[in-house]
């Protein structure tokens, strides 16, 4: 074993020495207890979450009959699905103005994009709201047209985050390939379709990765734009949680962790553990 | 290469640049623009806003009742990020000088709870920390093991365990941030100790400091543009938490943000609420200054 390993640690091991390891074990155990804890007790045999009776699937058979548990599942996977596509397009197109001229308040340009990142959740919600009330934005349309101001909302604050990415990365273009082929005939379109979208395409999947699961996640913006029939996940977990804490919440939740877990494995699977790590 | 003028590719730019710029005026600048002329209104009629330039809201965010409940959540804040940094700081030292084989999966390890749900996470904390869940089983066996050794050296024992109140709590509020906030903090710390050069810390060590003397007058000094960014990144967040009072706190312990949802939703007090978020912004951008003041002048002096 490792741990018992016998070469002598070097100095700048501080991963070997036994008080870093504990710690490290300590700060893990603290992440991840809670939500093994969440996870277990989703299959256990009682009402409460204390003691464990046995095994059962019971509670995930409601949770799936649950419709409008369902339906804020469909939502929420729905409105993260638009919110993704449109930010990755928004997002790159950002990415690459900032990256590629120079135009008149540009600093501004950057600063205002940059806002939504900053600006606490609380205070985008709060705007969104008043925005759109103030331009009375239709409610009660047919489904999906009803997630429409969710999902406006949600592109707002994922596709920055997107132009980050996809900014940095161009970074390590060579515009000599640009140039080459403009050259040799290649058209504006031609150019950025052969040439640059391929030197894209990890910044696209890590953003469009980040912007699905920022959308997922989102409690307090969606809180102030949703209404009675446009209920997302969070937010029916947020009732269940506040009014009746239920196993089936527990159920729910492990759905959602167990999704979270799969779409990170996809990403490991598309970019390897190492450019992953390093691409966030 | 230089970066092209957008006046010699008109077309281009606007191609580029047309829809992102649009987006972000029609989504986000004018919202913003709204909720700014609201926090200098005031309540006319049930559903109608009426923008008179009155300073009045502002002048009620600043009384005595309302600055309290800021500062509280900066004192919050700044403990949470504290927190966050001491536990966090060993952790991203960790990460960094683990083995090639190792530290990607380190580094997963901390990453999988930031993309995890923030609501599931919260609830599951809540189990954990709930009258009868495992953090208080786990006190309660410490307890008894406490009173056990008592009575084998002789002494009266202790008297029987009473679960304690961890949830609805300030002392909830706190742990619940730093649960959600930890990875925020790690992983700036790793990125900047990542880029430390070693040799300077193996010259330390061969010259004769000790390992704690190391790590204050060398790598931290190194890493404190990556601390200062650690540092924004948590507390940002978490003056502006919402979820984590509202579930975990009890009446005494909610944060600005919950302020500014009630008049939104129960005071029904909109031009008030407005007022409130602005303050909140203002904070914000008074940290960020800082912080950017802080940068600059680091970079001044390494040139």
């Amino acid at each position: 074993m490792a741990l018992f390993a016998r070469r002598a640690v070097a100095p700048l091991e501080y991963t070997r020495k036994t008080w870093m390891r504990l710690w490290v074990l300590g700060v893990m155990a603290f992440l991840y207890a809670p939500l093994l804890v969440l996870m277990a007790f989703s299959f256990n045999d009682s009402k409460r979450n204390v003691v464990w009776k046995g095994f059962t699937l019971k509670y995930y058979v409601k949770a799936l009959a649950n419709d409008s548990l369902v339906e804020a599942l469909v939502n929420s996977l729905t409105i993260a699905l638009l919110a993704t596509v449109i930010s990755v397009v928004l997002g790159a197109l950002a990415g690459l103005m900032l990256w590629r001229f120079r135009f008149p308040l540009k600093g501004t340009v950057e600063g205002v994009m940059a806002l939504p990142i900053i600006v606490p959740e609380i205070c985008m919600g709060v705007a969104m709201l008043i925005f759109f009330a103030k331009v009375q934005w239709p409610t009660g349309l047919p489904w999906p047209l009803n997630l429409s101001a969710i999902t406006i909302a949600h592109i707002t604050f994922c596709f920055p985050f997107v132009a980050m990415v996809v900014r940095s990365r161009m970074a390590s273009f060579n515009r000599e390939q640009e140039e080459a082929a403009k050259d040799l005939g290649a058209s504006e379109w031609q150019t950025f379709r052969d040439i640059l979208l391929p030197h894209m395409r990890p910044s696209l999947v890590a953003g469009a990765l980040l912007a699905f699961t920022l959308s997922l996640d989102d409690f307090v913006i969606t809180f102030f734009t949703s209404g009675p029939d446009t209920v997302t996940f969070p937010i029916k977990v947020y009732s269940m949680v506040r009014f009746s804490v239920t196993p089936e919440v527990n159920a729910a939740s492990t759905i959602l962790i167990i999704l979270t877990v799969a779409l990170t494995a996809v990403a490991l699977k598309l970019q390897g553990v190492k450019a992953f790590a390093e691409a966030h | 290469m230089a970066l092209q003028d957008w006046r010699l590719h008109k077309r281009p730019f606007a191609a580029i640049a047309g829809a992102p710029i649009l987006w972000l005026v029609l989504f986000f600048v004018v919202p913003m623009g709204i909720v700014w002329l609201y926090s200098f209104g005031q309540n006319v009629g049930p559903a109608d806003i009426a923008i008179t330039g009155t300073l009045d809201n502002y002048k009620r965010a600043t009384e005595w009742l309302y600055l309290s409940i800021f500062f509280k959540s900066l004192a919050v804040a700044a403990l949470v990020t504290l927190i966050c940094l001491v536990v966090g700081f060993p952790v991203a030292m960790a990460i960094t000088f683990a083995s090639e084989k190792w530290r990607p999966w380190l580094l997963l390890g901390i990453m999988l709870p930031f993309w995890t749900n923030l609501l599931v996470r919260t609830y599951a904390l809540m189990t954990v920390m709930g009258g009868n869940g495992y953090a208080n089983r786990g006190l309660g066996a410490l307890w008894n093991g406490a009173s056990w050794l008592k009575t084998l050296v002789g002494l009266q024992p202790l008297e029987a365990w009473t679960p304690v109140q961890l949830l609805y709590n300030n002392f909830a509020v706190v742990v619940g941030l730093v649960y959600v906030h930890l990875p925020f903090m790690v992983l700036p710390l790793y990125s900047a100790l990542d880029r430390l050069d070693r040799s300077l810390i193996e010259a330390s060590l061969d010259l004769g400091a000790g390992h704690l003397r190391t790590l204050t007058r060398i790598v931290m000094p190194l890493a404190a543009p990556g601390i200062a960014a650690g540092v924004m990144i948590t507390l940002i967040p978490a003056l502006g938490a919402y979820l984590t009072p509202d579930l975990m706190g009890g009446t005494d312990s909610q944060m600005i943000a919950n302020v500014i949802e009630r008049q939104f939703k129960r005071a029904n007090d909109w031009p008030f609420g407005a007022a409130l978020s602005f303050l909140l912004i203002y904070a914000m951008f008074i940290l960020v200054a800082l912080q950017s003041l802080r940068s600059g002048r680091t970079a001044k002096e390494a040139r």
